[in-house]
């Protein structure tokens, strides 16, 4: 399939190369194990394989079909029409990296508004062109800050409210085993957000990281954090999710030296946890520290405004095993996804779609504290995600709200074992007020079993 | 040509989407947590639509044009993978599901995780990697484990061949590992000698491309591994180049221990500008447990009654995670979309046809290019762009000119072994005549490198934009809009 040749042109072309058949193209590989019989199917049509694909895909149940108070690092949004219109065009799709400026205007520029909007929304001073997602971006923040104290420095902060997967990589991330990793503790208080991590910053530490909302939804002020993070000489990261931006205060206004975050919320659908777009922007001193493509303006030799992939000295095809990171791709498609969805919401929808979450969210959050025997953990300002104690398991809960359609919130338990018992509810503005009284009945039934 | 930026577009007071009212009262925010401005563009529909149209009218893709690109492997992506993607029952599913609401989402990673298995000659595979350098620096993560695992955490040192992906040292030494370059010999081939007096005590593994980036499958591969293996090291295969393989030779059969898939190279799932790609990684049985978390599994077998059911598993002595969630799933399903339109039969004629183009395209540009390593070549290959005779031009102007004739260039300057490298894939997908119009334009723009080398010096002339400066780029460094100057 997709072979265009037929045998007439394919005889022709073995005849200029000088060989009798293909086969003969193969002789400098070993005979032993030459052409393998693979133990596989036999080929579909289009039409088999649709049909094939259709029906693993009716074995799911999404979020079409249930109600969703589901996130924990993943939301449900709505995403306008002209995205996916857009990201349909095979021009923006079937291109390649834009290593030739001259035919991926296209790619580089839709890139550097990009790069515009993510400086705006974050209060940074520079965008990378992205890296995999947000767990990546923020161990790709360990490496930056590694790089940048010249390996001086190996003790990394790290708040237990970040998000256990993006934890998780850091330390696979490793760094080749250097790495002194504090701050997140089994025994840590997850109640006390950032004053918790002061004491473990001092003249070792490389790196800061919080989330912003965190885990667990909340909304911390991270000035004196970054006070303090800043009189031990190390840097901050904070790891954003950008839609609780619209309406929340920017890392740049707390001081934050590193934004990191999942850009999965600006327009990119659950996709069953990828592609998403990781998120990574910091001040201007340390641009030459940054990993990632990075697109810059400048002018043609007809003297028209252009753009080009600038810096690549920084990447690893240039300084090789000196790089700071091998990334050599980025989410150029998932950039241009948030890209048309930031500029079809604009200063106004973004401002809207965050403040709906908000509304939302505490909402329901009200109304559940109010049940007998569910209880907000924290009295912590929350964006659009909150944490109950529930009376029951979690995932008993979950197994009864989905016998009547409802995806029940994160088992917080999974990763926290003071948190037993404890559920991780996302509202977004997808979640009508019908939908958030009918959790809010079935969890009270839930309590009268 | 020049399109005016978001922020210049952006007029006060439109708006591209309006949200319905909040159907709920009305709470509180406190104004210590809020922004101050919020410095985004305002613009309606039209405008965003007709932007971005226009922006990618600038760009060269597949769907309007050949792309020679070595090692980039840039076939046709097709239709059906965009349709199959975008089903709701995958693209609306959330990755903390319950497994029972994501049996089909886990079925087809099961069954890609097996196909991977099958074609590589491997005994387990991970799908969670994003991206081919992803995929490299889980392999040389689970290198690391296997050897400090077995008590050997002095061995460090990585040997990497000098025509390997730029990609292998970063990676190598991302992970801690010392990395040590390999030569090649006159025939494109691993230096044997060299390698030898690399086989010591803190040896961890070769990274060996193969068929190498000079497109040649490398003539002692067995001893190659072998001398490798007997020192205690492990080989990392770099599978960028799996388009010359599928069903000619499995990896994993010829001692191969762990190998990176590209499925946005060889399983055609789409560049999309520079990513999303997807890296799965294949490995042989003795790393099976190191393979990072989580692996998708069958749970229960299938009987009469029920169908398999699957779950996630963590290996034993696993890495751990390298990304959030599962890896890029809707990159996974338009591979598995592909695999299934193939079967055994269309896998192996992908890569017989892949190299039939190559090996055409050789035999038609040899006698007007240099090719320094002049013998039969898998899918790509590698020529000079530059004649003793035209001293003034350089790869990069064939390269430049090619985008006059609406071709994108060969992949350029790169492997750095050889003089002013042309470096050309065709791919499989290519007709006779797309190869044949390329030959000739290729050969009229070497008439042209000696009649009018200006003509090639100032190229391209036909392109939305002309030649950029680079290093007002670089020095200016204006990296977003409205701020002049960083």
């Amino acid at each position: 399939m997709y072979i265009p040749h037929t045998e007439k042109e394919r005889d022709e072309m073995l005849r200029v190369i000088g060989i009798d058949q293909i086969a003969d193209l193969f002789e400098d590989l070993p005979a032993s194990h030459k052409f393998p019989s693979l133990n596989l199917p036999d080929r579909l049509t289009e039409m088999e394989t649709l049909a094939e694909l259709q029906s693993l895909s009716w074995m799911n149940e999404s979020s079409q079909d249930l109600i969703c108070f589901l996130g924990a690092g993943a939301y449900q949004h709505f995403i306008p029409s002209a995205v996916d219109s857009i990201l349909r065009r095979g021009e923006f799709y079937t291109a390649y990296t834009p290593y030739q400026p001259e035919v991926s205007q296209g790619t580089l520029q839709a890139i550097f508004d990009y790069q515009s909007l993510i400086t705006a929304l974050t209060g940074m001073d520079v965008s990378n062109a992205s890296h995999y997602d947000g767990a990546t971006s923020t161990a790709e923040a360990v490496s930056m800050a590694i790089a940048h104290f010249r390996n001086k420095r190996s003790k990394v902060v790290v708040s237990p409210s970040l998000h256990p997967h993006y934890r998780e990589t850091i330390r696979t991330y490793n760094h080749g085993g250097i790495l002194e990793i504090v701050g997140d503790e089994d025994d840590a208080d997850l109640l006390r957000g950032p004053e918790s991590l002061y004491s473990h910053i001092d003249q070792k530490t490389a790196l800061v990281i919080v989330q912003y909302p965190d885990f667990f939804g909340h909304v911390f002020d991270y000035t004196k954090l970054a006070e303090i993070t800043h009189q031990a000489g190390s840097l901050l990261a904070i790891a954003v999710n950008p839609l609780a931006l619209g309406l929340l205060k920017t890392p740049g206004d707390f001081g934050a030296d590193i934004v990191t975050g999942e850009g999965q919320p600006l327009g990119i659908p659950l996709s069953f946890g990828g592609p998403y777009l990781g998120i990574f922007a910091t001040r201007k001193e340390y641009i030459r520290k940054m990993a990632g493509r990075l697109v810059g303006e400048t002018l043609d030799n007809r003297g028209q405004r252009a753009y080009v992939l600038t810096l690549t000295a920084r990447e690893q095809h240039i300084r090789r095993e000196r790089a700071t990171s091998n990334i050599c791709s980025n989410q150029a498609l998932m950039v241009l996804a948030s890209t048309i969805y930031m500029s079809l919401l604009g200063k106004h929808g973004l401002r809207q779609v965050s403040e709906l979450c908000y509304h939302k969210a505490h909402y329901a959050a009200e109304k559940i504290n109010s049940l007998k025997e569910f209880h907000l953990w924290s009295e912590t300002p929350f964006f659009n995600e909150f944490v109950i104690k529930c009376p029951h398991p979690v995932d008993e809960i979950n197994e009864y709200l989905l016998d009547y359609g409802v995806l029940g919130g994160y088992n917080l338990g999974n990763h926290y074992h003071k948190l037993n018992q404890h559920m991780l509810i996302a509202v977004t503005e997808m979640n009508t007020k019908d939908e958030i009284d009918s959790l809010v009945d079935l969890l009270a039934e839930v309590s009268n079993d | 040509m020049t399109e005016p930026l978001l922020c210049e577009l952006s007029i006060s007071g439109r708006r591209g989407v309006q949200y319905p009212k909040p159907d709920v009262p009305v709470s509180k925010i406190p104004d210590t947590l809020i922004r101050e401005a919020l410095p985004m563009p305002e613009l309606s529909e039209i405008d965003v639509v007709r932007h971005f149209t226009r922006l990618s009218q600038l760009n060269h893709c597949i769907d309007t044009g050949f792309y020679p690109l070595g090692s980039c492997t840039m076939k046709y992506n097709p239709k059906i993978n965009e349709e199959t993607a975008r089903l709701p029952g995958f693209a609306l599913t959330h990755p903390f599901q319950p497994i029972e609401t994501i049996q089909g989402n886990l079925e087809l990673m099961y069954h890609l995780q097996e196909w991977l298995k099958e074609i590589g000659g491997f005994a387990g595979v991970t799908l969670q990697p994003a991206a081919g350098a992803h995929g490299e620096l889980t392999g040389v993560l689970i290198v690391r484990a296997y050897h400090e695992d077995r008590g050997e955490s002095k061995r460090i040192k990585i040997l990497i061949p000098d025509s390997a992906h730029g990609t292998n040292p970063a990676t190598s030494a991302m992970s801690g590992m010392l990395v040590k370059e390999l030569p090649s010999d006159e025939r494109g081939n691993i230096d044997l000698i060299a390698l030898r007096a690399e086989c010591d005590e803190t040896l961890a593994g070769l990274m060996l491309t193969n068929p190498n980036t000079l497109g040649l499958f490398d003539e002692n591969v067995s001893e190659v591994i072998d001398m490798v293996h007997k020192a205690g090291g492990l080989v990392y295969g770099d599978g960028a180049n799996m388009n010359a393989l599928l069903g000619i030779i499995r990896p994993g059969d010829i001692g191969i221990d762990i190998l990176h898939y590209n499925l946005h190279k060889t399983f055609s799932t789409p560049h999309g500008g520079g990513g999303p790609g997807s890296g799965p990684v294949g490995v042989a049985a003795h790393l099976v447990n190191f393979l990072p978390d989580p692996v998708v599994i069958i749970e229960e077998e299938a009987d009469d009654e029920k169908p398999a059911f699957y779950g996630f598993a963590r290996p034993a002595k696993s890495i751990g995670r390298v990304k959030a969630f599962h890896g890029h799933y809707l990159v996974m399903v338009r591979a598995y979309t592909y695999m299934l339109m193939q079967g055994a039969s269309g896998l192996r004629k992908i890569s017989e046809y892949a190299v039939l183009n190559a090996n055409y395209l050789l035999a038609r540009l040899r006698n007007v290019y240099h090719v320094p390593y002049d013998r039969i070549c898998m899918h790509e290959f590698v020529a000079e762009g530059c004649w003793d005779n035209a001293p003034d031009i350089h790869a990069l102007d064939i390269a430049k000119r090619l985008m006059d004739y609406k071709f994108h260039p060969p992949t350029n300057y790169f492997p750095l072994i050889v003089h002013e490298a042309l470096m050309i894939e065709p791919t499989e997908t290519e007709s006779k005549q797309v190869l044949d119009l390329f030959a000739d334009t290729m050969i009229k723009i070497a008439q042209e490198a000696h009649s009018n080398p200006e003509m090639l010096k100032t190229a391209p002339h036909h392109t939305p934009v002309g030649r950029l400066d680079e290093v007002k780029a670089a020095k200016d460094l204006v990296l977003c809009c409205g701020v002049s100057s960083i």
